[in-house]
């Protein structure tokens, strides 16, 4: 039961697309603990707590943190090196000199 | 709004602190899976701001003299829980003889949560460090083998699967008040968040 | 990819539909929605008098059509939301509707490799937005569905899904009943196997999307059944959902 508490990543697009653009939880992200790489859609997210945290399905190590209160969001990524954001085609950054 | 929701029973009893509603079952809050620890490798180590050590076996801890508080839960989450029965040994048995002026203790745990509040709070018979519930073991998924009991302050602060405190002369934010939540956490002040 | 902001809109109830004794098909009008994919997902909003809220997820369960959507509903018990919207919602009554959400669990009909889809109980929800959309688009790729329901009282979609296996070509239906099954079921009820898996499903081979619903144990075993038939993590998307009503 309690190992079965976690849900998928995926459910991390609605509360980060409050504060992104983007959606989030189709972006790669790599693992600061472990240096796993994979969608963030397949982090364990443990939503019974005073926020949600996502951790690295292969290492359970903590990638995002999210805390929500009525004035703000506290978001803390310390755990993920990178995240890799699919955008529609455009001019790459930096430029062309 | 929605005519005709009305949503769980948000009462304002005189017993529970403001925003809080009342809660018959105990709800499992978890922030990660829950760690297997057994008594033979559990201990509990309390480290001073000098780095002196001192250590339980689980043998040891309880051997030590027992409490039975009865009290009230509040959990940051909003559910309260009214005379939740444990048993366990008060921080002040364990923190007796521990050569230390920290003004500060962060509480760490078997998985890796962690905690802080003030050495104060942990004194006086109000923290206990607790390994059965309602008449049983604490089961492990609210926190056993054992955790910390503090009901004076959110529940957050009663961290599950205690391993150990570590005492220092300034306030440590722990794994939720680095994410917004309040370092001290008082329940009637509604001390939820950083800044309230 | 970009997806349209998030914003909070007034839904209201144009139908309710029994799926099973304790499920309900919702249909909804929502002036303004941006459209979606199927297997997306909607954030459901009630606020009360006193200004209290209360919010949950549900997937979406049909193809984007216009402003109106659907869900599908499961009662549970003690819950806070899912009996208002079973019981209480009237027709004309607001309720406030932020989506679609989640770009990761979500079937594109531009994509030929063949799908898997296994869903547990109500986790069928989100794959029939699949298959749903599978024959509006006129899609050719083939799509297998297991679905493991508790018993043949338990099925939602029952007739549609007796009308699909039949009529859209290249849809097979397979069911998996954990606890009782129709008289002429082939098999004890049992949990969902690696036999299942491995007869009804696809081979590894052919590098089929799977999409797994259902409550978080269910999805974790057949999650670990696929990729021990040899698929890859990454072509098994799952969607797990907790007891929240």
């Amino acid at each position: 039961m309690t190992e079965m508490s976690y849900l998928d990543g995926n459910m991390l697009d609605g509360p980060l697309r409050e504060l992104f653009a983007v959606d989030l939880s189709a972006a790669t992200g790599r693992c600061e603990a472990c240096g796993t790489t994979g969608p963030m859609a397949g982090l364990h997210v443990y939503p019974h707590a005073p926020g949600l945290v996502a951790r690295c399905p292969a290492c359970q190590g903590v990638m995002l943190r999210l805390v929500r209160t009525p004035q703000r969001a506290w978001l803390d990524l310390r755990g993920a090196t990178y995240l890799g954001i699919p955008l529609p085609p455009d001019q790459p950054y930096p430029r062309p000199l | 709004m929605s005519p005709g929701f009305q949503g769980r029973p948000r009462s304002a009893q005189p017993a529970l602190p403001p925003g809080q509603y009342l809660t018959e079952d105990f709800p499992v809050l978890s922030a990660g899976p829950t760690p297997k620890v057994g008594p033979e490798t559990w201990e509990f180590v309390v480290t001073t701001e000098a780095g002196a050590e001192y250590r339980w076996s689980w043998a040891e801890f309880t051997a030590l003299p027992q409490d039975t508080p009865t009290v009230d839960i509040h959990c940051v989450t909003r559910w309260s829980k009214l005379g939740t029965t444990w048993q366990g040994v008060s921080l002040d048995v364990l923190l007796d003889g521990v050569d230390t002026g920290a003004a500060y203790a962060l509480v760490h745990s078997y998985g890796g949560y962690s905690t802080n509040l003030p050495m104060a709070d942990l004194r006086g018979g109000r923290a206990w460090v607790v390994h059965r519930y309602d008449g049983g073991d604490l089961p492990a998924e609210h926190g056993g083998p054992a955790r910390l009991l503090v009901p004076h302050l959110y529940f957050w602060k009663s961290a599950k699967w205690v391993r150990g405190i570590r005492l220092g002369t300034t306030d440590e934010p722990g794994f939720w008040e680095t994410a917004g939540y309040h370092d001290y956490g008082d329940p009637w002040r509604e001390q939820r968040y950083a800044g309230d | 990819m970009n997806a349209p902001p998030l914003t909070w809109r007034v839904a209201r109830l144009v139908e309710r539909r029994a799926e099973t004794p304790t499920a309900r098909t919702l249909v909804l009008d929502v002036p303004g929605w941006p459209g979606h994919l199927p297997g997306q997902h909607v954030d459901v909003r009630l606020t009360a008098a006193d200004g209290y809220q209360a919010a949950r997820s549900y997937s979406l369960a049909a193809p984007a059509d216009g402003e109106r959507i659907e869900l599908t509903v499961q009662r549970v018990p003690d819950g806070e939301v899912s009996p208002y919207l079973i019981d209480v919602w009237a027709p004309g009554d607001p309720v406030e509707v932020r989506g679609p959400v989640g770009g990761w669990f979500v079937w594109r009909a531009a994509d030929t490799a063949p799908v898997l889809l296994v869903a547990g109980g109500s986790g069928v929800v989100p794959l029939m937005a699949m298959a749903r959309a599978r024959r509006a688009a006129g899609s050719r790729t083939p799509f297998r569905l297991i679905y493991s329901a508790r018993t043949p009282e338990d099925v939602f979609y029952a007739d549609e899904l007796r009308r699909r296996a039949r009529d859209d070509r290249g849809l097979d239906v397979t069911y998996v009943y954990t606890r009782a099954a129709p008289v002429r079921w082939r098999g004890e009820p049992h949990r969902i196997g690696p036999a299942d898996v491995n007869t009804h499903g696809w081979p590894a081979d052919l590098e089929p999307l799977c999409y797994v619903c259902g409550p978080t144990g269910f999805v974790e075993t057949v999650a670990d059944l696929l990729v021990g038939l040899g698929h890859q993590p990454r072509r098994v998307r799952t969607e797990r959902f907790g007891p929240t009503g």
